[in-house]
């Protein structure tokens, strides 16, 4: 597998998502700047957590208009596989390539720590080697990461089996108690009608090492190896 | 030069310069300084920017050991860690600004230290922050405690450095002054340091970063006098923070820090301009000139003095290689920020200002920078108190409910809506988390860590600052031992009140004196660190608050220890000895309601004696769980411990213990729990070491047993440690 990580001026988990990346691939992802307005042949377009353009404005917005989002847009299409986490997610949603919006958390704060989410589907590209219903624990960190869209849209979401992840109890349970954010039937993370582009609040990359605590991320990542390779 | 200003001794009075400090000037320059050099006279001999009060004692603090690269008086202090590494790290204060107008207050104050960390080549790791607000019925501290986390975390969230640790306490003495103390941790390659001395006469002055606008001017005066009720007036003075620009400013210097152009470099931090330029001339005994119409202004019609004095955020001061310019404005370009070649470097040791082509200030390097005003003042130790132990104190109700009560109080509350706020996790190498002894944070790419922590115990210091400065750097070098690390050195923010007072003057020397000691008997030298003075509002100091940071190496991270029980069948052990001191402990102030006492005593060899056992039978890999003692004694240490792990205690310790034994803050004292099977080695280890060393119960269950004194459910110690502050905060 190829992969290609946008760097924006702002991001700030580029590097993380690299050495994840880099753990299952066995080889460095292509590091694409902002401005840049051509990519690499690559099998996967990975958008890093961090403040893209300091996210002064609604978050991902800037991003989503700089020169790379285009060339981004052009591989999507053809069917190149796109993962967005965090920012990442902001500004695939802001682009477009995905429906619905984060908003600004309903506590209005910045909240870090380690969540679980239930898998809920196990036939894309970015969760085969998780079972769906399965239960894991990955961090969120973020300000915005209220996911929300109107009623039709979630109606569809639900329908075509979209929602990639859930937040959840410890035993899997959809609870609001579990729900960082607020968002909108515990969603926190959403795939395209193609199945090929996910966005996701939480961060795998950030527990795909025993060493930090926890390596539940790191399927995430090999699924992409397997399918994509 | 003079004709346009008439500077008198009353303007040079509002600038807080006394008649002594402007006679002096007049002396130095042979003429009465203009409006622009009487600022920057007046910033650079403030208190904050020349030390005047505090060098004399500082120059006593140890500062040395073999593996100190660099100490104080350059950006921050250098270490080395090994492998061709060095961790660069230092404290600040940020009090003032952060009590006028908390969320930027605090922001700037982590975007301040971060410069200092980056400015000499290393890519910063970790943000820590010590944090000490009024009393919680002051209806200012929830507002204050609400923007300090909010500014924090909105800065170090946004550019990327987890905030990994700290410290968090309130009291009454802080309601008109809190502290803000930000630290930041770093590592670069031992041979790419960069300093912040100037040579090479011609060599280009570049100035990078973000445009200067009229925030901040007098910053550092603002912190080097007392507030008052109006102080709220001051609020222009505080600068405004961009995380945004500060991550390019980052990137961009440290790519330009991998090419080989830079001479000198150090960031605009207080008196912005002024100081940079003159510490980086004084350094190196050059002059400089600069062009004051090449600066890049935020807004026009900005006057020389403005210029000088602004303490606009997110800017460096670059000494380049003659013919370099380009290579450096290329990269600069690419990050989008301002670059602008703005002067020379001199050998007139001369700063020569011009504006519009006139000379608006033509001063001399040397005496400004480095004769500043010194004072000897007068000081007046503090009076002794008497020690207090469980005879002095009937208990005022039962150990169980003393616990929970502690638990539960807003100094040793759990701090999880603090540090949820914080990205702690950014880098991914954040190993051990918020809410231990000391986070641990990996040193990219290896096995390696660093572990980090904020100490101070400011009623210690109230009650005796010799002791209570001993004990912070003690407990510092505690809680770096508990994770399993070899404490290197340490940064230093020493807060107290208005140094013109004999009795804080006092304390300052005291505490000054315990730190000193502590270094020096625990090979713990301060690198780098900061004075904040005239803490104080309408004649009211806030208690005494030498805050020590310290970091510690991990040679080996599968050697960590961690504060939790997390497994039954393990056996306690307390090390160290326990005498029940109760003065000026947690227990008589939450407890008992009051808050007099000698702090426990500071024996330094039996702390060093203690620690290094510990740590011994940490690398031989018999001890992965370890807590140290301090707040609140053995009874708080072991509900952290059940806390953190999830995993309950049986006490065998019966009637003889009484509430001196469960809540004494006795020193060099340690939790450990290991395997049954090694209890015997490690008691045998103990004896030959001469550390006293007693199991007092075993893990597993889901409560804390405390014996005849009745168990706690973990479920109501959670609920009483996680209870309070969300509740406070959302009240």
């Amino acid at each position: 597998m190829k992969a290609a990580v946008i760097v924006f001026p702002g991001s700030n988990c580029d590097r993380d998502l690299k050495v994840a990346l880099s753990q299952s691939m066995g080889s460095e992802p292509a590091m694409v700047w902002h401005g840049d307005t051509a990519l690499p042949d690559v099998d996967l377009i990975a958008v890093p957590g961090g403040f893209s353009y300091g996210d002064y404005l609604r978050s991902g917005s800037m991003a989503a208009h700089s020169p790379i989002m285009k060339e981004v847009s052009r591989f999507a299409s053809r069917g190149v596989a796109v993962l967005g986490i965090c920012n990442g997610f902001q500004v695939l949603t802001e682009t477009g390539l995905l429906p619905g919006v984060l908003m600004r958390n309903r506590n209005l704060r910045f909240v870090c720590r380690d969540v679980f989410l239930r898998v809920e589907v196990d036939d894309t590209v970015f969760s085969s080697a998780y079972t769906a219903g399965q239960t894991i624990r990955v961090p969120v960190a973020h300000h915005d990461g209220n996911y929300f869209i109107d009623p039709d849209g979630h109606a569809q979401l639900e329908d075509e089996q979209r929602v990639a992840f859930r937040y959840c109890d410890e035993t899997g349970a959809i609870t609001d108690a579990a729900n960082p954010n607020g968002s909108l039937s515990n969603i926190a993370g959403i795939l395209d009608p193609t199945r090929r582009i996910l966005g996701m609040m939480p961060h795998p990359e950030r527990l795909s090492d025993p060493a930090l605590g926890g390596n539940d991320g790191r399927a995430l990542f090999d699924s992409l190896i397997s399918a994509l390779s | 030069m003079n004709d346009l200003n008439n500077v008198t001794p009353e303007l040079a009075a509002e600038h807080g310069l006394t008649a002594d400090e402007f006679a002096r000037a007049v002396e130095i320059l042979g003429r009465t300084p203009n409006l622009t050099e009487l600022g920057i006279f007046s910033v650079m001999w403030s208190e904050h920017c020349s030390y005047k009060s505090s060098k004399k004692w500082l120059r006593t603090l140890p500062t040395e050991a073999p593996w100190v690269i660099c100490g104080p008086g350059e950006n921050a202090g250098v270490i080395d860690i090994g492998e061709g590494l060095a961790a660069i790290f230092k404290m600040e204060s940020h009090n003032h600004p952060s009590y006028i107008e908390p969320y930027q207050g605090a922001a700037t104050g982590v975007g301040g230290i971060l410069r200092d960390v980056f400015t000499m080549g290393a890519r910063p790791i970790a943000n820590l922050n010590a944090l000490r607000f009024g009393s919680p019925n002051h209806p200012k501290t929830r507002h204050l405690v609400s923007g300090v986390v909010a500014g924090i975390g909105g800065y170090g969230n946004c550019i990327g450095v987890p905030t990994v640790g700290g410290e968090c306490t309130f009291h009454k003495s802080y309601d008109g002054n809190i502290l803000v103390n930000a630290m930041t941790v770093g590592i670069a390659p031992t041979d790419r340091i960069f300093y912040a001395e100037a040579a090479g006469v011609g060599n280009p002055v570049i100035y990078v970063g973000s445009t200067t606008g009229r925030d901040g001017i007098h910053g550092a005066t603002m912190a080097s006098a007392e507030f008052d009720d109006q102080s709220e007036e001051k609020r222009p003075t505080v600068q405004v923070g961009d995380p945004f620009t500060e991550k390019l400013l980052l990137e961009a210097c440290l790519e330009l820090m991998a090419t080989d152009t830079i001479v000198a470099i150090q960031d605009m931090g207080a008196a912005g301009l002024t100081s940079s330029s003159f510490e980086m001339a004084s350094r190196g005994g050059m002059g400089i000139d600069i062009d004051l119409d090449q600066v890049p202004m935020r807004e026009t019609g900005m006057s020389a003095y403005e210029l000088m004095l602004s303490e606009s955020q997110e800017r460096m001061l670059i000494v380049l290689k003659a013919g370099r310019e380009d290579d450096a404005r290329a990269i600069f370009e690419k990050w989008e920020l301002d670059f602008a070649v703005i002067g020379r470097l001199t050998e007139s040791g001369r700063m020569v200002l011009t504006m519009d082509g006139k000379t608006v200030a033509d001063l001399p390097v040397a005496p400004l920078a480095d004769s500043a005003p010194e004072y000897d003042r007068p000081h007046k130790p503090s009076p002794a108190r008497p020690s207090i132990t469980a005879s002095d104190v009937a208990p005022q109700t039962s150990i169980r409910e003393s616990l929970l009560t502690l638990v539960a109080s807003p100094d040793l509350c759990s701090k999880r809506w603090i540090w949820e706020q914080y990205d702690h996790m950014v880098m991914a190498d954040t190993v051990v988390r918020p809410g231990s002894d000391a986070a641990v944070v990996r040193i990219h790419g290896s096995n390696r860590a660093l572990a980090m922590t904020t100490d101070c115990t400011p009623r210690y210091v109230a009650a005796d600052p010799i002791e209570g400065g001993k004990q912070a750097v003690a407990e510092c070098w505690r809680n770096l031992t508990s994770t399993g690390a070899r404490p290197m050195a340490i940064t230093d923010c020493l807060n107290f009140g208005n140094p013109e007072r004999a009795d804080v003057m006092g304390q300052f020397v005291g505490a000054v004196s315990g730190i000193g000691d502590a270094a020096r008997l625990l090979d713990f030298p301060i690198v780098s660190g900061n004075v904040s003075f005239y803490n104080e509002t309408n004649g009211n100091a806030v208690q005494p608050t030498p805050a020590i940071g310290g970091v510690g190496l991990i040679d080996d991270l599968d050697r960590i220890t961690r504060v939790g029980i997390d497994q039954p069948d393990l056996a306690v052990i307390v090390i160290g000895t326990t005498t029940g001191q109760l003065g000026a402990s947690l227990y008589l102030r939450e407890i008992v309601g009051r808050e007099d006492g000698a702090p426990p005593l500071v024996d330094l060899a039996t702390e060093r004696r203690v620690g290094d056992f510990v740590r011994g039978e940490i690398e031989a890999g018999r001890v992965r769980i370890c807590h140290d003692v301090s707040d609140g004694g053995v009874a708080v240490t072991l509900a952290e411990m059940v806390l953190a792990g999830g995993v309950g205690i049986t006490m065998s310790v019966r009637d003889t213990a009484d509430h001196g034994w469960w809540f004494g803050e006795d020193q060099a004292r340690y939790v450990v729990a290991l395997e049954q099977k090694l209890v015997q080695t490690l008691i045998a280890n103990a004896e030959t070491a001469g550390v006293p060393a007693m199991q007092i119960g075993v893990s597993g269950g889901a409560t804390l047993d405390l014996g005849t004194e009745g168990e706690i459910p973990i479920t109501a110690l959670r609920e009483a440690a996680e209870g309070w502050l969300p509740t406070y905060m959302d009240a």
